[in-house]
């Protein structure tokens, strides 16, 4: 009967132990007890408007310097998103709106449809990923991709600066030379996250499509010219 | 298959009835695709079919053993079942049975909802079409203009979905550059749908249509073959229009349309062949085939081809067709209305 207790409870006899003090301990335990509980969880809607909206910001922010700086890491696909990409695509269809070729019907890239291409290229992206055999999930490849296309949203406003100059030749070498520039940039960034999710030997499988999908963006911002 | 879990001796029978284990299935049924048979014709329904109901037996043995603490991930919303669960029952319910009638409510609702969304969003069904090495990819690309000797012998043709599905992309890309360097206006439609929607359009239809009629004709070609037959077949396309739509000469076109249109062409053609039994039928398919595919390089080319805009003002005047693209560089007027354009701007200077 003792040998039985004793071989049931193995750690009995370390229940006297104390931790030293200086040795950190963290974390939360939460205890069921009642009514006060139902208040800690409800927390984040009791908090102030500016708050919510000053930490979503600070977590964007956090995710824009990622991309300006692609290392290896993964904080892009930890706690993804969709706010940086929603921003960003917004932002770069109202900079290509408003471009015409010719006449005034609708000849430049309008809103609906710089939208639709960086939505549902981002998804054929996504589902070509994961039927390769990727690892990550879904929105963590949107969020993904919607965030490099950070680098071609700069350069584009750096356009529309740039165009204001009108002499024609100049300004065509220095748009070329910074939108291939930031192009390079998004598709090495979008691989520095999105290709560790893949075997090995199928990255370029991968990366094929979101150079394809970037190329196609950065052509839309070169061939860009503001009605006259 | 282990004998003790859940295993019943139902042996009534003097014979010895029916083994339940037979019929629960408690291991999985893995399908080896790389010994399937390519001319098997594996559809889309089938696997579809087939995934839905080892999800639905899966679901069914969860359930049985399911508990209350079922973490309630779905979409990767996790939690929200908790919270919701409990904010809806402070309202409503009284206290003594809503925490067992809402986890219930929501179970359901969530294994139905999870059932349409498996059915008909279930990309694994795709999955085996895109298993593919970056190197077959690349030889692949390379036989496409290689057209086969043998045509006695049905030849092997590839189903994969995932260079096709990267070529008629990269055609969408090339059309947009030229669309985009001939200065095509569209009026009624949006630059992107136009290149999108031929690129696909003709890929799946006329795939579908040559499917069609192997059908009719009885040849050994499944609708998977056709689209990678076909898609393969749009590499050639690709290298006519990347280099036509950057060196303007209607002479390299021609040779560049039969020689590189003519490889690509004759290689989807043998590979039919190899196929089909019968003069008529042969006749049929491989005339429809080639007949297609020459005439859409032919169209891509001319259709989003460079313009010349004075020429273009002075023919057509403000009266323009909805969809307006036109081909008109005959050299001489071409130098002319440079000329006229050139003196126009230094005018305005």
């Amino acid at each position: 009967m003792a040998a039985a207790d004793e071989s049931s409870r193995p750690f009995a006899g370390l229940s006297d132990v104390s931790i030293s003090g200086d040795i950190p301990v963290e974390g939360d335990i939460s205890v069921p007890v009642g009514p006060s509980r139902r208040d800690d969880e409800f927390s984040t809607l009791d908090e102030p408007v500016k708050e919510t909206i000053l930490r979503d910001l600070r977590a964007v922010g956090n995710k824009f310097i990622h991309v300006l700086y692609p290392k290896r890491s993964s904080a892009l696909l930890r706690d993804w998103d969709l706010w940086g990409p929603l921003l960003l695509c917004v932002t770069l269809a109202l900079l290509l709106q408003g471009g015409a070729a010719k006449g005034d019907d609708q000849s430049g890239p309008q809103f609906a449809e710089v939208f639709v291409i960086i939505w549902f290229g981002s998804i054929i992206i996504t589902l070509n990923s994961k039927l390769l055999g990727g690892t990550i999930s879904f929105f963590q490849s949107l969020c993904v991709l919607g965030y490099c296309i950070m680098p071609l949203t700069v350069a584009m406003a750096t356009c529309r600066i740039v165009l204001l100059v009108p002499n024609s030749l100049v300004s065509f070498v220095v748009r070329l030379v910074v939108v291939t520039a930031s192009f390079g940039w998004s598709t090495f960034a979008s691989t520095a996250f999105l290709a560790d999710s893949q075997p090995p030997n199928r990255k370029a499988l991968v990366v094929y499509p979101v150079f394809l999908f970037y190329f196609v963006i950065a052509w839309m911002i070169l061939t860009f010219t503001p009605t006259q | 298959m282990s004998a003790g879990s859940g295993s019943r001796n139902t042996n009534t029978e003097p014979w010895g009835s029916f083994d339940d284990n037979l019929i629960q299935g408690g291991g999985s049924a893995v399908i080896d695709m790389e010994n399937t048979d390519d001319t098997s014709g594996s559809s889309f329904e089938d696997m579809g079919e087939m995934h839905q109901r080892m999800k639905e037996e899966e679901e069914v043995a969860a359930e049985a053993a399911a508990t209350e603490d079922d973490d309630g991930e779905f979409l990767g919303m996790k939690g929200l079942k908790g919270q919701l669960g409990r904010q809806v029952a402070d309202e409503v319910i009284p206290e003594g049975q809503r925490s067992k009638q809402l986890i219930q409510v929501w179970q359901a609702g969530k294994r139905q909802a999870s059932r349409a969304f498996n059915l008909y969003a279930n990309i694994d069904i795709l999955r085996p079409y895109f298993d593919v090495e970056p190197v077959q990819v690349r030889s692949r690309l390379i036989e496409s203009l290689i057209p086969a000797r043998m045509i006695n012998f049905p030849q092997k043709i590839a189903g994969e979905l995932y260079g096709p599905l990267m070529l008629v992309f990269t055609l969408v890309a090339i059309l947009l550059h030229g669309m985009k360097t001939s200065g095509t206006v569209i009026r009624e439609g949006t630059l992107m749908g136009t290149a999108i929607g031929t690129c696909f359009g003709y890929w799946l239809c006329v795939s579908s249509f040559i499917y069609f009629l192997s059908y009719l004709v009885n040849a050994q070609i499944t609708m998977l073959q056709t689209l990678s037959l076909l898609g393969y077949g749009l590499f050639g396309h690709c290298v006519v229009l990347l280099v036509t739509y950057n060196i303007h000469f209607h002479f390299l076109f021609y040779v560049l349309w039969l020689v590189i249109g003519g490889l690509s062409t004759l290689r989807m053609v043998t590979a039919i062949l190899s196929r089909t039994v019968g003069q008529t039928p042969r006749l049929l398919l491989c005339g429809t085939l080639s007949v297609l595919h020459m005439l859409f390089l032919l169209y891509l080319h001319f259709a989003y081809h460079r313009i010349v805009e004075g020429l273009l003002d002075s023919l057509e005047g403000p009266n323009l067709s909805p969809i307006q693209r036109v081909a008109r560089d005959v050299p001489e007027v071409m130098l002319n209305t440079t000329m006229r354009s050139l003196g126009n701007m230094a005018k305005t200077r």
